[in-house]
């Protein structure tokens, strides 16, 4: 049987004015129907290069991207997205946002009444058909994205790809969008990409933990399966000992495997001025 | 004292005295402005003497519009009176003889103040809509094809400078050579102007919608190619839409400088506008005609100023950026 989405071997290289920068070398995930997929790695290390690859808003160098065996080429709805700054159209209110996608998307498919109840179905699903007609100014950030969400759901996808989705959030948001993001995912079983920066995001969504090393050239450094039953609840996991061990591997792989290069640079400076007290009468 | 509920109401709203500040300013300061403008326009014209006599001060315009105004209403009494006795000849004509030949005819006075200033309008708008045709398409072409952007923009940047007086006789004479019918639905001359208006207030709007188009939100192109638009949808769906703020920045703009062209166009092709209302002053030399014209420049300026205001009530109407303030 073919996987349902594989990333096989893709490496992304960038030019520009003729210097070659290496993005991303040989990443390689086999991914199943119905996962949830977190990728987390330090600032720089190709996460959204991956992302915008699997979404097909750009192209791999070397590689390519299967979906239940053919072969992705340019963006579609099967590949939604959900955007980091929401993306959501600002003369169009909520209703008109995940309209505009269902329009593009069932076109011919489904009459207007259906198009409607989708789109009033969608909304109920992340809790917005109250706010219908508001505009996207007037609407909370948590709010803004929730509606970010709806609009991809809407689309049908066969897989779901968040680019940071709750990272500009207040932790009390985050919180409720999470619960939001578990239960849309269990009642759908969708298969989901994230990308995070939040190790305690990443642990209580995933059913497996892709981090990444460094950029250039980022590869898959380790992937964490995270074997908690569903649903998951966050007070219990607090004190679940494979909660505690999963997040003590990613904790590990990002500081102390896989630093960020700032720290380094700085862990690097910092000795630099350890030698230089050592021996003083060099120095002076 | 922070904590204590009347403090902070108070910070809160504006008190009665603290609106009548608000309103103060914005009336007392503009209208200060425009008395001491007016006294010292007053005093200025007095130390002016020309061949056609005193440079005429507020009083005179004010003076000259009121006469504008009644010279109006005299000329449509004539045309009324005009045509009370046309009826009644033709009447007569066809009372004798029913076969009879009767003549209507359009009554030929010469053209008042106001309706030159509805010639004006007519003209301008004319100029501004073909602009505005051509340019908004182009201007989104430039903003979406960078190559295309590449090929055009020194095209644009070469005539962009061009005065409506280097178009003119160009315009004049391709009109006369292309607009050949037995019964022009348009004049001649409402056509030169109407076209050099075009010309020259075709780039503002070129400008700032190829602006508005380039800088599009990534994101928002990105979540087009993801649903799959199609090309048109996309430009109508999320680009035009998107840019909408700066089309009506550059249309604003573009408004202006066909106003401000309009005037010279009419006084060189003879268009029957403000332009040649102040060009046959100007020809006629009588005693008051530096007031009437002084009078058709304080018109100019509000009717421009009016035109803009216009654009901006619309620009608020159509464009979801509510930022775009009174300025």
């Amino acid at each position: 049987m073919t996987t349902f989405l594989d990333i096989s071997r893709i490496s992304k290289r960038f030019v520009t004015d003729g210097t070659v920068f290496e993005a991303l070398n040989d990443v390689d995930l086999k991914i199943a129907e119905g996962e949830f997929i977190t990728l987390i790695g330090h600032s720089g290390c190709g996460k959204s290069t991956v992302l915008n690859i699997l979404a097909g808003l750009l192209d791999v160098t070397d590689g390519g991207i299967f979906l239940e065996g053919s072969q992705i080429s340019e963006p579609g709805p099967d590949r939604a997205v959900v955007f980091q700054n929401h993306a959501l159209m600002p003369w169009l209110d909520v209703y008109g946002n995940v309209e505009l996608a269902v329009k593009a998307v069932f076109h011919g498919r489904k009459n207007d009444r259906e198009m409607d109840e989708w789109i009033r179905h969608n909304l109920e699903l992340v809790n917005m058909t109250h706010a219908m007609r508001k505009m996207p100014s007037e609407i909370s950030g948590g709010m803004k994205q929730r509606v970010g969400i709806a609009r991809a759901l809407s689309m049908q996808p066969k897989v779901l790809l968040m680019d940071e989705p709750f990272g500009a959030l207040d932790a009390l948001t985050r919180a409720q969008l999470q619960e939001s993001t578990m239960d849309i995912h269990r009642e759908l079983g969708n298969t989901v990409i994230m990308i995070t920066h939040d190790v305690d995001e990443a642990v209580l969504l995933s059913d497996r933990i892709v981090m990444m090393s460094n950029g250039p050239s980022a590869r898959i450094g380790d992937i964490v399966d995270v074997d908690l039953p569903r649903p998951r609840r966050r007070l219990e996991l607090a004190e679940h000992p494979d909660y505690n061990r999963c997040r003590k591997r990613v904790l590990d792989f990002l500081y102390s495997t896989n630093k960020a290069p700032s720290v380094l640079q700085h862990e690097a400076r910092q000795q630099g001025r350890e030698e230089a007290v050592s021996k003083p009468e060099r120095a002076a | 004292m922070i904590f204590s509920p009347r403090f902070s109401l108070a910070t809160v709203r504006p008190t009665g005295t603290q609106w009548l500040a608000k309103l103060l300013r914005a009336l007392l300061f503009p209208f200060a402005g425009i008395v001491v403008f007016l006294m010292l326009w007053q005093g200025l014209a007095q130390s002016i003497t020309t061949s056609l006599g005193q440079f005429p001060g507020p009083a005179d315009v004010m003076h000259q519009g009121g006469v504008l105004v009644d010279e109006y209403h005299e000329q449509k009494e004539k045309a009324a009176r005009f045509y009370e006795r046309q009826d009644q000849r033709n009447a007569k004509k066809l009372a004798e003889n029913p076969e009879a030949k009767v003549k209507w005819r359009t009554y030929t006075g010469k053209p008042t103040f106001l309706d030159q200033i509805i010639v004006s309008l007519k003209t301008v708008a004319f100029g501004f809509v073909i602009a505005s045709v051509i340019a908004i398409p182009l201007g989104i072409a430039c903003g979406l094809s960078d190559t295309f952007y590449q090929a055009v923009n020194p095209i644009i940047q070469v005539f962009k400078p061009v005065s409506p007086l280097a178009w003119l006789p160009l315009v004049t004479m391709v009109v006369s050579a292309t607009y050949v019918t037995e019964d022009p639905f348009f004049a001649k001359s409402f056509l030169n102007s109407g076209f050099t208006v075009a010309l020259c207030c075709l780039w503002p709007t070129v400008i700032n919608t190829s602006v508005g188009v380039a800088s599009i939100d990534r994101d928002l192109i990105n979540v087009g190619r993801v649903i799959k638009l199609p090309r048109l949808t996309n430009i109508a769906k999320i680009v035009l839409p998107s840019a909408l703020p700066m089309v009506f920045t550059g249309l604003r703009l573009s408004l202006a400088t066909g106003w401000m062209v309009l005037i010279a166009a009419e006084m060189l092709s003879q268009n029957p506008g403000l332009g040649k209302f102040i060009w046959d002053e100007f020809q006629n030399g009588s005693s008051n005609s530096l007031s009437r014209i002084m009078t058709a420049v304080v018109v100019i300026g509000l009717i421009g100023f009016v035109l803009d205001r216009l654009m901006l009530v619309l620009q608020r109407r159509f464009s979801w950026d509510k930022a775009a303030d009174l300025k």
